[in-house]
């Protein structure tokens, strides 16, 4: 993919899929270290060991339409290729995670691109799930979770356009201010 | 900076407006995009995230956005469905979000089909 943002996006399908009721995404960009770890984990009902073997082999998938799964096998090419580690672990009836790292500086590590796009597409898309987002950069956190913005919303639905566009504004906000005011 | 405080207002204000909404599922118009790995690999995200920012500026409020998976033809990917009341499936493909403004203004508001961004324009 062209930015890593994609590949997360990719991955909570798998999550949705699998019929999860929260995704957590947790990414932490470890500049003194020079790596960027990168955490998927759902609360769906998972795979059982015979077939988490097979999952990281791009001829596994459960899809009818086509005989190749891609996008675990993708991500882990594209982090073996920035000299990272790709890690998928499940348990049947508890969830997935996907636990992944990346040489931060290293010329083919994707660039985590528009995060914030990826986690809107998601609510949009899945009003009823719950996605927590956890961002480090360089030691600065920002957490966001749709869980404590239904509290303070009540009755009103969390694809409400405006909720949507506030939603738009404060990720773009908090990142910026996270990056230190800077675009990324 | 923004905070979640901000969220309390907004929920008062919609209170007011939330029943408007529920009604009208039956006579939603249906916009399904594919967003298999090679549908977002091809641009489906922001095709996506274009079509809701659209009809949100229109306020069309009868048209639900969803997703599906692979929908078969991956090379021309992003493809996205749109379904009127009563009508039969029309099938977009190679889209963009230049061309989501296009669809939204002919098709979903003027009940126009696109046909040259069809997928019977495309093979
Ligand atoms: N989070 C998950 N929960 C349950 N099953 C999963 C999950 N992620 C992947 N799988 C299984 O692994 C298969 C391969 O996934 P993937 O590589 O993304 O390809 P695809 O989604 O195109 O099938 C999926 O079809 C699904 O059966
Ligand atoms: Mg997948």
């Amino acid at each position: 993919m062209t930015e890593l943002s994609l590949n997360i996006l990719d991955i909570c399908q798998n999550s949705i899929k699998a019929e999860c009721s929260e995704v957590r995404i947790i990414i932490n960009e470890d500049i003194k270290n020079d790596i960027l770890y990168m955490d998927i984990i759902d609360d769906g009902y998972g795979m059982d060991k015979e077939f988490l073997k097979k999952v990281e082999d791009p001829f596994t998938t459960t899809r009818t339409t086509r005989k190749v799964g891609m996008g675990i096998p993708l991500l882990k090419m594209e982090c073996e290729m920035a000299d990272g580690c790709f890690k998928i672990d499940s348990e049947k009836n508890v969830g997935t995670e996907i636990h992944c790292s990346f040489q931060y500086s290293n010329i083919d590590r994707p660039p985590l691109g528009d995060i914030c796009d990826t986690i809107l597409c998601l609510i949009r898309l899945n009003p009823q799930i719950d996605f927590f987002y956890s961002h480090i950069y360089d030691g600065e956190k920002f957490d966001f979770s749709t869980k404590e913005v239904r509290e303070i919303l009540g009755d009103v639905p969390l694809d409400t356009d405006e909720v949507l566009q506030f939603i738009k504004n404060y990720l773009d906000e908090n990142i910026k201010n996270l990056y230190g005011g800077k675009t990324k | 900076m923004k905070s979640l405080a901000e969220l309390a207002a907004i929920r008062d204000k919609m209170k007011a407006q939330v029943n408007i909404r529920e009604e009208n599922t039956e006579n939603a118009i249906r916009v399904v995009v594919g967003m298999a790995t090679c549908g977002i690999a091809a641009g489906a995200r922001p095709v996506l995230n274009a079509f809701v920012e659209e009809t949100a500026k229109r306020n069309l409020d009868n048209v639900m956005v969803t997703q599906t998976g692979c929908i078969g033809v991956c090379r021309l990917e992003p493809i996205v469905e749109i379904t009127l009341p009563g009508e039969e499936k029309v099938t977009y493909v190679k889209m963009t979000p230049e061309k989501v403004a296009k669809v939204v203004a002919d098709h979903i508001v003027n009940k126009k089909v696109v046909t040259e961004y069809t997928i019977g324009a495309a093979e």
